[in-house]
């Protein structure tokens, strides 16, 4: 086996030996503690009940709504965090008149705000998205406001040496170099948008992951439902986190 | 190859007073004595160039500073740190404004960065998200060239400075030497007239240098471009230079200009010629003394 292969598969091999102990302690905790299945059922029940759940349809229409829910919201809040954060980085009078806006609106907790949202914009697609897009915002515009201004300025020197325009400096000199940093906050987001779906969903919704645990929890009294939600919901969240790296090794890739 | 142009260049001596080009390009015509090449502008002409930075007080970095460097001519600026050396290279360059006099690229004066000069800093500030060929072709893209001959340039540029095979890596997996090389190739891209080198090779052994040093006399004759070199080191000075011009006190000064008359091409073996031995003699004293009268018209020969 070459060197090479053997790096990639360490790591791997490490997850799922780890995923495995998890699962182990899990049983015997359960096995020695004697609870019911309502209060924690094992993991071949949790494993079962997502089969079946999938199987018979209940868990895919939930999925794919919050699964609209994170990408929209991300989408959008991603798109205005990244104007934001360059306004920011560049512009010494728009970071004294919003930063104080930002950190107020980032200290005040999504859940308390979650149903005035659904007061004012409806349970349905759109407050679930702005309540993604506003958790997505803050550590996607400060990571580029970072980023931007952590530019080596020996750099943007050659960029002048070459006369490069204003646009060019953004797009081949800012943004490249920026992205690093842009990409940190972007990961974060992209697992606070699964969180604010959620969230969304709990303050007021007809489908949803976020239903289908309080189903789950009230009127099913299905709590193998409930953790096979939450494993649905880790899952999304671990997908989009590593959608996230595979773009971000593309694009930014080794710099040493 | 890499060069401008198709005709043939010829580099030969004109006049005698050091103050004037030993060497130059024609550029167009090889005729010897053509009256019209006499009246063509330095290709570098720093008049009366003052410059301070700012802070409170102000730093003066730069007094009274006048040169000139002919077509096709390789002048090193040596002095010790802070005597404005660097400074010098970014008021050529269009980086910096200067406080007084003016700096001049082929008769016009500087007014901000140009297509005609090329800058090489002391540290190579390679683009690291960039391979070697994207690197070099940096200013290319930047100047509208399609991919097509973008790319076909910057391989070429890449085979002049020895650094073919490391065209797909980024600047991370490349040697320090390696690096500044591309850097050059990068500086060259756009044919400047005139290229402008900061301390290049500063920060190489030894051994590495001087052969980076023949490497650059060989570029220099296959591009004809006029070249401002900045450095530390008084041996490399001579190896490459027509003429040493000595910056010396704070504000710098242009204390001594050395003319250099070493035939071409030179070796490493030229390093160890008596008259290397005089102008380096010259060089220490004009840098011992600090600002001194000008030595204008000293022959080592």
């Amino acid at each position: 086996m070459t060197r090479r292969r053997l790096r990639d598969i360490v790591p791997l091999a490490a997850v799922v030996a780890v995923a495995a102990g998890f699962l182990l302690l899990w049983k015997v905790l359960v096995v020695v503690g004697g609870y019911p299945i309502f209060v924690l059922p094992p993991p071949e029940t949790v494993g079962a009940r997502l089969w079946t759940a999938w199987r018979d349809g209940v868990m895919e229409p939930h999925v794919i709504t919050t699964l609209s829910e994170v990408l929209i919201g991300f989408v959008i809040g991603s798109g205005l965090a990244l104007v934001a954060g360059y306004a920011l980085a560049r512009s010494r009078l728009t970071e004294r008149l919003l930063s104080p806006y930002l950190v107020a609106a980032q200290a005040t907790p999504i859940l308390a705000l979650a149903p005035l949202i659904a007061l004012w914009f409806g349970t349905g697609l759109l407050s679930k998205v702005i309540i993604c897009a506003l958790i997505v915002f803050f550590p996607v515009a400060v990571s580029t406001m970072v980023g931007v201004r952590s530019v080596d300025s020996q750099l943007l020197e050659v960029g002048r040496v070459f006369r490069a325009t204003p646009l060019q400096v953004l797009t081949r000199l800012e943004i490249p170099g920026a992205l690093p940093s842009i990409f940190g906050g972007i990961r974060v987001g992209a697992t606070l948008a699964v969180i604010g779906a959620i969230i969304g969903e709990w303050a007021g919704g007809e489908s949803g992951l976020g239903v289908l645990i309080n189903l789950a929890r009230g009127s099913l009294f299905d709590t193998p439902l409930l953790f096979a939600t939450l494993v649905t919901i880790a899952a999304i969240g671990v997908g989009l986190y590593w959608l996230i790296l595979v773009f971000e090794r593309r694009l930014v890739g080794e710099r040493g | 190859m890499v060069v401008r142009g198709s005709a043939p260049r010829l580099k030969r001596s004109i006049g005698t007073s050091s103050t004037q080009a030993a060497i130059v390009r024609t550029g167009r015509d090889s005729r010897p004595g053509l009256s019209a090449f006499n009246r063509a502008p330095p290709a570098i002409a720093a008049r009366n160039l003052r410059f301070a930075y700012g802070g409170d007080p102000p730093r003066p970095a730069l007094d009274d500073v006048s040169f000139e460097v002919a077509p096709g001519e390789l002048v090193a600026i040596i002095g010790a740190n802070g005597t404005g050396k660097s400074t010098i290279l970014k008021l050529i360059a269009g980086l910096l404004e200067p406080a007084g006099g003016t700096a001049e690229i082929r008769g016009t004066e500087v007014r901000g960065p140009s297509p005609d000069v090329g800058l090489v800093f002391q540290e190579p500030r390679l683009l690291p998200w960039r391979s070697s060929l994207a690197n070099v072709a940096f200013p290319l893209e930047l100047a509208g060239w399609p991919r097509s001959r973008w790319e076909a340039r910057a391989r070429d540029l890449l085979g002049l400075v020895g650094a073919s095979d490391v065209d797909g890596l980024r600047p991370h997996q490349l040697s320090g030497g390696t690096r500044q090389r591309v850097s050059i190739a990068r500086a060259l891209a756009l044919e400047p007239r005139v290229l402008l080198l900061d301390e290049p090779f500063s920060a190489l052994d030894a051994l590495t240098r001087e052969r980076f040093n023949l490497s650059l006399q060989s570029i220099w004759k296959e591009t004809g471009t006029t070249i401002l070199l900045v450095t530390h080191a008084i041996p490399e000075a001579i190896f490459l230079a027509d003429r040493v011009l000595v910056l010396a006190g704070h504000p710098g000064r242009i204390a001594a200009e050395i003319p250099i008359r070493l035939r071409r091409p030179r070796t490493l073996a030229d390093l160890d010629a008596a008259l290397v031995t005089d102008a380096a003699a010259q060089i220490r004293s004009a840098l011992d003394r600090g600002v001194t009268p000008h030595l204008r018209g000293e022959d080592t020969g």
